[in-house]
């Protein structure tokens, strides 16, 4: 089987976010670029399948939608296992936009088994995995906080509003991936950052795919007020100000 | 305009967020002087099916043979976007949550509407269509126009306010229609209902613990004070990783978003992935005995002390407003 996982990235966890000076786009020119958080993980249970069943699945591509930028991170999938990368090189604009582009891959390479994770920490959306299954055609396991391989049947659990599923599919498959897929995700190991070198990294051509969307602005939240402190003797007058002030129990 | 809101019972009735959700279509269709659709998918109760009169739904479709379970998102998806298409719905509305999400997804892309997942308010104007959302997991928020001739939006959970607000006429109209049974890609081997997903999202008041609690023995007050105040309760990443409190109570970035009317934090430093996930509560207080503790930056109210002096007190003085 063929696994194709799919990374974004995004800002850094730890940045402070400053609106940039058209007023509708954050300013990332300070940003340090990581790998999804989602996606990270998508790619640590990926790598787990592929050690663990090396008879199973004979490869694992990553791929990305982004410009030269996205090269690093690429190469540290490559790093942590993946044996292969692409890069759709055009800048990554929007939800659709992405699934368009990887769709194309998809459906021209035949792959088997596809991981998405589930959102991504800049725009949030948690549509994107779900756009490329339909795009692809493929079947899509949602939510998924588990995977793994018996007998070329793959087991997954999914997370639903009114509990969790044990479901069982055969592939093609798309799997948008959640938290509990994989606990910590991998790190490239100093033997790994050396055999990346001589992997394949392939930058492909986009195709023709525009949004009639767009952010139009955007602005921080509102500041809070600093933080009223309450001694701990006196917890009384806490429970009268969540009663009385704000109003909330 | 024409709304279509996604509504799927749970035991037979509706939860918060489905109400929550019809009022926002309610007020969405108001604001052009259109009507809402509401497709239940699943089996309702008669009588709770009757009782959204009272939320502004016109027309309900029920389609009780029609089934999330398993949640198999591309042909429900696709079910539903044939729903929409007949209903030449314009604006179609899901809930944020796990079923929501997948399902618009699969919708908007069968549909080639335009999407924004994850909105708390009503549009800031239907005519360009534009809509706010949270980004950079709750550091900013973004205003996004919304031009494809139809709309797919997915409603944060507590972020609009359930009305009361009946339409001119109330109608049922009950589909016989089944997912095709050859080859629908996904079998179900075994299901756990825990409703208890929902309600943590949906809670009104959440009493969290983290680290600082120092072991799952110490959990006894904290649920006792949650039982008092009605409250869900919930933990930080390293309080599940550890296994003191089952996964589904984790919030944070990568476990639950939610935006309690008051979020009680005990014993958690808040880090950047825990505040992304609690950040949309309208009151936080953190109790830490730390002062240095980051969280205490974004809280509203905060007590530097120890949770085992602290719950107790605290239990005390809310039995008294209880009386």
């Amino acid at each position: 089987m063929k696994i194709l996982v799919c990374i974004s990235n995004v800002p850094d966890t730890t940045t402070s976010i400053q609106i940039g000076p058209d007023g509708k786009s954050a300013d990332l020119s300070q940003v340090k670029w990581i790998i999804n958080p989602w996606d990270e993980l998508a790619l640590t249970r990926a790598v787990e399948l592929r050690e663990k069943h090396g008879d199973v699945f004979e490869s694992l591509t990553v791929i990305s939608v982004g410009e030269k930028e996205a090269d690093g991170n690429l190469r540290k999938a490559l790093a942590v296992g993946a044996d292969r990368a692409i890069r759709v090189d055009t800048a990554a604009t929007g939800n659709f936009q992405v699934a368009h582009q990887i769709a194309e891959l998809v459906k021209k390479e035949g792959f088997d088994l596809v991981l998405t994770g589930i959102e991504s920490s800049d725009f949030n959306g948690s549509a994107t995995g779900f756009i490329l299954g339909y795009l692809s055609g493929m079947p899509v396991a949602s939510n998924v906080s588990s995977l793994t391989v018996e007998q070329g049947k793959i087991t997954l659990v999914q997370e639903t509003d009114s509990g969790r599923e044990t479901v069982s599919m055969t592939p093609p498959l798309l799997a948008v991936v959640q938290k509990g897929i994989a606990i910590e995700p991998k790190i490239p190991a100093m033997r790994g950052i050396m055999l990346a070198r001589n992997k394949p990294l392939d930058v492909v051509q986009a195709v023709e795919y525009n949004s009639a969307d767009q952010i139009t602005a955007m602005e921080l939240p509102p500041p809070k007020e600093a933080c009223k402190m309450i001694d701990e003797d006196n917890i009384g007058e806490l429970v009268q100000l969540l009663q009385n002030e704000s109003k909330v129990i | 305009m024409s709304v279509l809101v996604i509504i799927e019972p749970f035991e037979g009735g509706f939860r918060k967020q489905m109400l929550s959700m019809l009022s926002y279509g309610k007020a969405l269709a108001g604001l052009n002087g259109s009507s809402v659709t509401a497709l239940c998918i699943g089996e309702a109760d008669q009588q709770e099916a009757q009782k959204l009169a009272d939320y502004g739904v016109t027309k309900l479709l029920l389609a009780p043979r029609i089934t999330t379970e398993p949640l198999n998102a591309t042909l429900i998806g696709k079910w539903i976007a044939e729903k929409a298409r007949a209903e030449q719905s314009t604006v179609i509305i899901f809930s944020q949550g796990f079923n929501g999400r997948a399902l618009s997804g699969v919708v908007a892309a069968s549909l080639n509407a335009s999407l924004a997942t994850g909105v708390f308010a009503l549009p800031q104007n239907t005519d360009p269509f534009e809509v706010k959302k949270n980004v950079f997991s709750g550091k900013a928020i973004a205003t996004i126009q919304l031009n494809n001739d139809i709309k797919v939006l997915t409603l944060q959970a507590n972020s609009f306010e359930i009305q009361q607000d009946p339409a001119d006429s109330f109608k049922i109209v009950q589909l016989e229609d089944s997912l095709p049974a050859d080859n629908p890609g996904i079998e179900l081997i075994s299901k756990d209902k825990q409703g208890g997903s929902a309600r943590l999202t949906e809670a009104e008041i959440v009493v969290s613990g983290g680290r600082g609690m120092r072991g799952p023995e110490n959990w006894g007050a904290l649920e006792e004070l949650a039982g008092l105040l009605g409250a869900a309760t919930a933990c930080s990443r390293p309080v599940s990783d550890e296994g003191w409190r089952p996964h589904s109570e984790h919030v944070g970035q990568t476990g639950k978003i939610i935006a309690p009317r008051l979020y009680i934090a005990l014993g958690i430093s808040g880090a950047i992935q825990h505040l992304a996930g609690v950040r949309g509560s309208k009151v936080i207080v953190a109790v830490n005995k730390d002062p240095e503790a980051t969280l205490f930056q974004a809280a509203d109210y905060g007590v530097i002390g120890d949770h085992k002096e602290v719950l107790p007190r605290f239990i005390e003085e809310v039995k008294k407003i209880k009386g």
